[in-house]
């Protein structure tokens, strides 16, 4: 039986993703189910950071040195690095390539995906085992179906999205093995520039807690209030198009259809009326609370608690509450 | 400059009909089509590119069943030159790896600057397909851009990728394929006299046999991946409403996410 590899993002200061953390949590579970080896593979300029991160979650992590990866984009050179371990392993080929579904995890993925023609399982929810191979838990059309996947040959690629597991360190570090792996070589590409946009905000994907603004908000200074009760819940700022359209707020913030999906705990939503291309990028989460003047707005349809009322007053009493509760 | 832009037809994500059919696939009678979201902030970007520099022209290129010229006949109306249509029977089925073999294949007999494509679609959201076009045509992938500055004298471009704490400034020669964000701005409404120029537009069909594609990749039968079984979620709980005074409302608010041990 094949092993599970699970393939490294990079993090901030060279090491690791959080994603990846939880990918590799999960494909340590999964292995265990299936009665399979997890080995991770870090690529990087200087992989040792990422390598050993990943080991506290995997027993064993192969460290290629891709020096080129200092100053170019990361997905297509770990891509051809990955297809020439493949080769390396051809007699024993892993069964389950898994990588994050975010940005860096979709490009890798799609160019691996190219140059070995392996299959790819994207955006899964949650991994099992069938008799044909992985069994790939999936919500196409924006959670309006569930889907389990497998793949045709009983191997291939698969991106996990954010939050599918929490990511949980294993009993006891693993070993770093140190690679060279040859491979095609993809077209690089340069990164001239790195920018950190002051005070960016963590991954909503990520986040466990997530306080979003709408329309209702009514401007920038409206998500002064949403920022302040996302500081006290320990929670995440996210908003809908029309926030974002209007300028209020980022558009690395934006739920919804043409924005990030996200499954967190608890969503909520301020001045949000709940429109279906909003919808789908939060239908999953855990428990949905509401806030909003229109007792008839589609969102009264699918949270779990709506007070109706101005999101202002109501926020500003939720703030003062939580604030005496810690305090 | 000449622009390619990938435009894929999805099941309008606003009607709410999507569903699958008995045979695993996309049931395309469940609900109008549209063009999806991030292929037209692809367009847009495309149109505004082509717009600041003179002689250029826009080209739509979508692998779809025969009914998607109604589809690239909007894309179209927005301002594109042409539009190339890759239908073919064979297709059915097609996996995302097949599907940018086949796109890959299409560009190939195109001579081109930029390819713009959409991160992802709203159907699957895979998003995979933009770096694996890009591999197979063995160019520079310039991915998630939130702004396109080529420069056509010195044969590059540059794009800002973004990225959850910023974005990285990324630059590599022309030709490239680049996957596009809504960060890149609103899409333009057809205007009447768009879609008047729209109706006489050439769109150009290429079937398998027109492309350098070996038949037994593509295609149902050829799939990578399979669907074991496909369910609805099951219905949240009902909603329980609350009225009553700020204080009132914000003290229900925490004793429900007390019970739920949120906080």
């Amino acid at each position: 039986m094949g092993e599970l590899w699970v393939i490294g993002e990079p993090g901030p200061d060279g090491g690791l993703a959080r994603l990846s953390a939880e990918v590799a949590t999960l494909a340590r579970n999964l292995g265990a189910q299936g009665g399979r080896r997890v080995t991770g593979v870090a690529v990087a300029a200087e992989p040792e950071a990422m390598a050993a991160e990943l080991a506290r979650y995997l027993p064993t992590v192969l460290a290629i040195a891709e020096p080129a990866a200092g100053e170019h984009a990361w997905s297509a050179l770990a891509a051809g690095r990955v297809a020439g371990l493949l080769e390396e392993h051809a007699a024993e080929p892993p069964d389950v390539i898994l990588v994050g579904a975010g940005s860096d995890g979709r490009d890798f993925a799609g160019a691996l995906s190219a140059l070995t023609g392996l299959g790819v399982l994207t955006s899964a929810t949650a991994v099992a085992w069938s008799d044909a191979g992985p069994a790939v838990e999936m919500s196409p059309f924006g959670g309006k179906l569930l889907t389990t996947c497998g793949f045709s040959e009983g191997r291939g690629i698969v991106t996990v999205r954010p939050s599918a597991a929490d990511s949980v360190p294993a009993d006891s570090a693993g070993v770093v093995e140190t690679r060279q792996a040859g491979g095609p070589a993809l077209p690089r590409v340069k990164v001239v520039e790195r920018a950190t946009e002051e005070g960016a905000a963590a991954p909503i994907e990520e986040a466990k807690i997530i306080i979003a603004g709408g329309r209702g908000v009514g401007g920038p200074d409206g998500f002064v209030l949403v920022g302040e009760l996302a500081k006290e819940l320990d929670g995440a700022v996210g908003a809908t198009r029309a926030a974002v359209d209007s300028g209020w707020i980022a558009y690395s913030q934006q739920i919804g259809q043409t924005g990030k999906i996200v499954k967190p705990n608890l969503y909520l939503a301020l001045g949000i009326s709940g429109a279906i291309q909003h919808k789908v990028g939060m239908q999953t989460a855990g428990s949905i609370v509401a806030v909003n003047r229109d007792p008839d707005a589609p969102i009264a349809e699918f949270a779990d608690l709506l007070v109706v009322g101005d999101l202002f007053d109501v926020g500003a009493a939720l703030l003062e509450q939580l604030r005496s509760r810690s305090g | 400059m000449h622009i390619v832009v990938l435009v894929k037809p999805v099941p309008d994500p606003a009607s709410g009909g999507e569903r699958l059919g008995a045979d695993g696939r996309l049931d395309r009678a469940s609900a109008p089509a549209v063009v999806n979201g991030n292929c037209e902030y692809a367009l847009e970007a495309a149109l505004k590119l082509a717009a600041a520099s003179e002689g250029s022209e826009v080209t739509l290129v979508s692998m779809a069943p025969t009914s998607a010229p109604e589809t690239l006949r909007k894309a179209l109306a927005m301002g594109a030159t042409r539009g190339i249509h890759v239908t073919d029977p064979l297709l059915a089925g097609s996996c995302a790896v097949s599907t940018a073999r086949v796109l890959a294949a299409a560009l190939k007999a195109l001579a081109f600057d930029l390819v713009l494509a959409g991160i992802d679609t709203s159907d699957g959201l895979g998003g995979t397909v933009p770096a694996a076009a890009a591999a197979h045509l063995g160019l520079p992938l310039l991915s998630y851009a939130s702004a396109i500055e080529p420069d056509e004298a010195a044969g590059k471009v540059r794009v800002r990728r973004i990225n959850p704490t910023g974005y990285d400034l990324l630059e590599a020669p022309m030709p490239a394929v680049i996957s596009c964000t809504q960060a890149l701005g609103e899409p333009r409404y057809p205007s009447l006299k768009g879609i008047m120029a729209a109706r006489s537009k050439e769109i150009a069909t290429l079937s398998l046999a027109e492309l350098d594609v070996d038949p037994s990749s593509v295609g149902g039968a050829a799939a990578t991946t399979t669907l074991i079984e496909s369910r609805t979620p099951p219905p949240r709980g009902a909603t329980e409403v609350v009225s009553g005074s700020p204080a009132e409302g914000a003290a229900r608010i925490i004793e429900f996410l007390s019970q739920r041990r949120i906080i």
